[in-house]
């Protein structure tokens, strides 16, 4: 089925006017030679019918595992409205707002939007939305570049406690542009970033430092140190932020002592309101203060009034953007992801600021719990000492992969493992608790371990 | 839709009363023990600024902001490039099955092989259609497609030793993402023009390849709206001077199941699958650009793809296996959600469906173009069949009626008409891009062209009414100027 | 037609140098260039002290359809960008030749305005263009 409306009336009306006999003549500029003889790699079409019955099989060959995996992707609560009123056909089948006289239902979730997430991260103003967490730090990256002045050198220093999928797609996006990112220890103990370690760049030009807080241990860095050491030294401060601990966590904007807080902030708005969906679509933020408001990618929405005086949304500051400036723009970005950002500025106006804070809490108190749980099993202990944020690793006596087999044998997604991304850690596995989990499933988690280490030790 | 709502939707912060909020949906309160470990100096002094609005008044709020849009679920909307057919709302349903909805990305692959089957039959499906040897799936958008497609052409010729070519060619009616995204690759851009039948201009071409020649980017139909009818020897002029033709996928919906751009000669494509695919445009994404490589520029694929085992069993490929990939352009895989609504529109259109795509885009662009040029409207391109879209140019009502393509533009939105894409391609002075996609009956189109031809009408009798357009919108023609003057990109208090 | 003061020099890319008795001179874009741009809602000039080479991309001016580049037509050191801009972009529409003036240099080259065009010649160019 092709949704093709025509009857064979119409197309015979239709090829009249055009003064043509068949649709084929309408191909008649192109080379013979270069006309598809069959599609035989592509299967016969399906109807509705058919595709829901193979869908619904595959979906329950994948089943519902309980989840206690984070690692940049986290299981929330999305209330019922979030997505009914998203998928409304006048949001889900919208195109950009370019008319903006037409679109002022987007332009104006986009304002609204953009007012939430500004606000939440203590800064000044956002963009209308980049693809990803991942994206939004190459591109935060850039920024960086264009906007600190005083650097020359194109040297980003990420530390290694930054995720390290971010660390990958900040290369791969922003190393054609000759930026050179470079890996900053951390502290085995603390699993955190020491000032100490930085000393040795004092003098040299550094553009920007990224700062990634809860870091991806789950550990919470110390960001006012750190924030202070880069304002020090000409350094701009990305910061990389989880939307959801920002309910409970001093944003990045009052970052440092000095009162200047982070110049540029990126994250993934995924936790809030956007489901797992095996890792997308997903949407990244991007927030800055007003003076770098022009360095800034993506696209932005602005109130303003029409000709009779009327408030109205527009999208605004485009001269920067790759339809009007074409090799010299900030970036080639043409998208935002406008599902997304509606999906959640549906879910911020639902929870509110309370609504928020309580959900924060209520992930870390049951990643407390998790711990404790975990750490009561023969064998298992905590990674790092020092305060954390829904999210820990754990140290094996035995290497971690057979353990999660078996624990997804059970129905149990026990976590990531850390061994390849970190081999100096030890068998390390990264947990993660959110609201969704129940006493009763941690006490799942923990029995299934039990049983999956009983049978490691029956099998050697 | 509803017109001029008397009641002007306010910001949500002023609906706002403290205390008030979705209560229901809140986690219970913890006692303040619960997160005592977080240290005082790490923790936020004062409550974030969020709308605290109840449920129902939430829901009502976002409810009207969607009745102030347009959108393909209520409104033609010919938007030249763009590819605005109907979003099946099986694609939808589908992809939002729980078990697909609820899966993590770090996901181990034995609870994922029903999602991992799905995304591997989209790979090859893609590579029929396109006629190419290898498919990502990953990049989350158009641009960031062009990004990798061009990341590739660049590593191929490195990992050749050839590090002089790096001047990517661009013919000047290109899409702005085109050279934006030459750049970010860290190219050069060279420019080259088209003649006035809308095809490259092969001599200039010649002159322009050479040793630094990285590679060519081309849509093919171009975006003039028309088919570049010398392809093959475009293709073999830049293949002799060892550059790579990349291909943007953009037009693709004309020529679905017609012509595949790997038979043309292209070594690399992207797909826009919120295009050709039928994917949601969403208020302006979430996107998915997908590429297709010939067989030398396999080993270059962004990561992850689905490999398929000798024991049938769906795995990600990595690293270990593509140790030449341009490296990872996605936290995770990509909008995976999009791409199980791509695959879910693909399987229900079939190879019958495919072919039938690209006859009936062109057929529907082709009936517009004669009543349109019958209406006595000027096409840029007149001795040319459109392919799924052409333009029509407004210089000589801009000249004799000082009427422009943005009034045509802003007073078909009072006829219940979304505007055609206006000013793309620059080549074109006033013009109006039209593609109507082959969703659309032959009523709609029919009043399409009633409305453009009352417009013009009006349009000589009496300018007034068109040039002050829109009269029946929420709001009318929005100051720009002052909007990026007078920065105003948030919401605070009055108080 | 545009406005095209005789005891200016003028470039290609539309912009116009003026010698001041100091011996700076202030460069700025031409009333063609400020039209085609359209309401300028922000320039960037450069800040004083910035050494530039003749072709320089040294100051940008945006309007809602462009933001363009402003190539320095001398080679010299920027003593000033034109502070009042910050606050009112539009003098540049307004008054492209006075208060829209974009920045000073003083040129390392004594006779820096030597290789630009006089004022008959940048209006055969403007006739050309728009042929």
């Amino acid at each position: 089925m092709a949704f093709i409306p025509h009857t064979p009336a119409d197309v015979e009306a239709m090829l009249a006017t055009i003064g043509v006999s068949s649709i084929e003549q309408l191909f008649d500029e192109i080379p013979a030679s270069l006309r598809v003889k069959s599609l035989d790699g592509v299967p016969v079409g399906l109807n509705e019918m058919q595709i829901g019955r193979l869908m619904s099989e595959r979906a329950r060959a994948d089943g519902r595992p309980l989840c206690f995996i984070g690692a940049g992707a986290y299981e929330h609560h999305i209330p019922s409205a979030v997505w009914a009123i998203t998928t409304r056909g006048e949001f889900y089948s919208a195109y950009t707002p370019y008319q903006a006289e037409a679109s002022q239902g987007t332009l104006q979730l986009i304002y609204e939007y953009q007012s939430m997430i500004a606000n939440l991260t203590g800064m000044d103003v956002s963009n209308a939305s980049l693809y990803d967490g991942a994206s939004a730090v190459a591109e935060a990256s850039l920024m960086a570049v264009r906007a600190n002045r005083k650097s020359k050198s194109l040297r980003v220093l990420i530390p290694r406690t930054v995720s390290p999928m971010y660390r990958r797609v900040a290369i791969a996006t922003a190393g054609n542009q000759g930026l050179r990112f470079e890996d900053v220890a951390y502290s085995p103990d603390s699993g955190l970033t020491p000032v100490e370690v930085l000393k040795k760049y004092e003098g040299e030009d550094i553009t920007a430092l990224v700062i990634q807080q809860p870091n991806f241990f789950g550990q919470l860095e110390d960001v006012d140190a750190l924030t202070d050491w880069a304002h020090a030294h000409g350094i701009f401060v990305i910061a990389v932020v989880n939307p959801t601990s920002l309910a409970l966590l001093k944003p990045p904007g009052e970052w440092g002592t000095t009162g200047k807080g982070a110049d540029i902030v990126v994250g993934d708005g995924q936790p809030l309101g956007v489901p797992l969906s095996s890792g997308g679509p997903y949407f990244g933020f991007m927030t800055t203060r007003t003076e770098y408001v022009r360095q800034m990618p993506g696209r932005i929405v602005g109130r303003t009034v029409d000709l009779n005086g009327r408030e109205g949304f527009t999208l605004t500051l485009q001269a920067r953007e790759q339809h009007i400036r074409r090799a010299k723009a900030t970036s080639n970005i043409c998208t935002n992801q406008g599902l997304l950002v509606t999906a959640a500025t549906i879910y911020m106006s639902l929870m509110g600021p309370v609504g928020l804070e309580r959900t924060a809490a209520a992930s870390h108190a049951r990643a407390n719990d998790l711990l404790m749980a975990l750490t009561s099993v023969k064998g298992v202990r905590r990674a790092f000492t020092g305060p954390f944020f829904h999210e820990a690793v754990v140290l094996f006596d035995r290497p971690v992969a057979p353990i999660l087999t078996s624990l997804a044998n059970r129905g149990i997604l026990g976590g990531l493992d850390l061994s390849e991304a970190f081999p100096e850690l030890g068998y390390a596995l990264l947990v993660c608790a959110t609201e969704t989990k129940t006493l009763s499933d941690i006490n799942s988690y923990v029995t299934a371990l039990g049983e999956a280490l009983q049978s490691a030790v029956r099998a050697a | 839709m509803r017109a001029q709502d008397k009641d002007h939707e306010k910001v949500i912060f002023e609906y706002s009363h403290p205390g008030r909020g979705a209560t229901d949906q809140w986690p219970q309160e913890l006692p303040d023990s619960a997160t005592a470990d977080l240290p005082q100096k790490l923790r936020r002094s004062r409550r974030a600024q969020l709308p605290e609005v109840s449920e129902l008044e939430t829901v009502r709020h976002f409810t009207r902001l969607s009745h102030l849009n347009f959108s393909i679920d209520t409104h033609f909307y010919p938007l030249g490039s763009c590819t605005m057919k109907y979003n099946p709302k099986a694609c939808n349903q589908y992809a939002m099955l729980p078990e697909l909805l609820g899966r993590h990305p770090l996901g181990p692959e034995s609870h994922g092989q029903g999602f991992l089957a799905c995304m591997y039959e989209l790979q090859e499906m893609l590579k029929e259609v396109t006629g190419m040897q290898g498919v990502a799936l990953s990049p989350m958008a158009g641009a960031h497609g062009e990004f990798a497609g061009v990341a590739m052409i660049r590593a191929y010729h490195r990992s050749r030793g050839d590090l002089a070519r790096n001047e990517i060619i661009v013919p000047e009616a290109a899409h702005g993402t085109n050279p934006a995204t030459a750049t970010m690759c860290g190219c050069v851009v060279r420019e080259i023009p088209v003649n006035e039948e809308g095809d490259i201009d092969l001599e200039t071409l010649k002159a322009a390849v050479g040793p630094n020649t990285a590679g060519i980017m081309l849509t093919n139909p171009s975006t003039l709206g028309v088919f570049e009818r010398r392809i093959e020897e475009v293709a073999r002029i830049v293949h002799a001077a060892g550059g790579l033709l990349y291909y943007d996928g953009a037009n693709l919906n004309a020529i679905l199941g017609k012509v595949r751009p790997g038979d043309m000669g292209f070594d690399v494509i992207h797909m826009n699958l919120h295009k050709t695919f039928s994917t949601p445009h969403g208020g302006g994404g979430p996107g998915a650009g997908a590429v297709g490589v010939s067989a030398r520029l396999r080993p270059f694929l962004p990561l992850p793809i689905v490999g398929l085992d000798e024991g049938n069993r769906y795995r990600w490929l990595t690293e270990k296996d593509l140790p030449q990939s341009i490296g990872r352009l996605s936290a995770f895989m990509g909008n995976a959600g999009v791409l199980l609504r791509a695959y879910i529109y693909m399987r229900m259109l079939g190879r019958e469906g495919m072919s039938q795509v690209g006859e009936y885009a062109t057929l529907n662009a082709n009936y517009m173009l004669s009543r349109l040029k019958s209406a006595g409207f000027d096409a840029a391109y007149p001795s040319r069949r459109a392919s799924h879209e052409f333009i029509i140019t407004l210089k000589r009502q801009a000249r004799e009626l000082d009427v422009t393509a943005m009034d045509f533009a802003k007073r078909l939105l009072d006829h219940g008409f979304h505007a055609p894409t206006t000013y793309f391609p620059l080549l074109v002075p006033e013009c109006l891009l039209i593609e109507p996609t082959e969703t659309e009956s032959k009523d709609i189109l029919d009043a399409f062209v009633n409305a453009m031809a009352q417009i013009q009408q009006e349009a000589e009798q009496e300018p007034e009414r068109v040039t002050s357009a829109p009269h029946t919108m929420p709001v009318r023609r929005l100051d720009d100027v002052r909007a990026a003057k007078q920065l105003d990109l948030r919401w605070k208090p009055t108080a | 037609m545009s406005n095209v003061p005789p005891d200016l020099k003028y470039t290609k890319t539309h912009e116009w140098v003026r010698n001041l008795a100091d011996g700076t001179v202030e460069i700025g874009i031409t009333d063609h260039a400020q039209h085609a741009l359209g309401d300028l809602v922000f320039v960037e000039v450069p800040e004083s002290g910035r050494a530039v080479k003749v072709g320089d991309p040294t100051a940008v001016v945006e309007s809602v359809k462009a933001a363009s580049d402003v190539y320095s037509p001398v080679a010299g050191v920027v003593t000033q960008g034109n502070p009042g801009l910050a606050s009112e972009p539009e003098a540049v529409n307004t008054d492209p030749y006075g208060k829209g003036w974009l920045m000073r240099l003083r040129p390392t080259n004594g006779t820096a305005t030597a290789e630009l065009m006089a004022a008959p010649e940048y209006l055969k160019l403007l006739q050309t263009e728009a042929g």
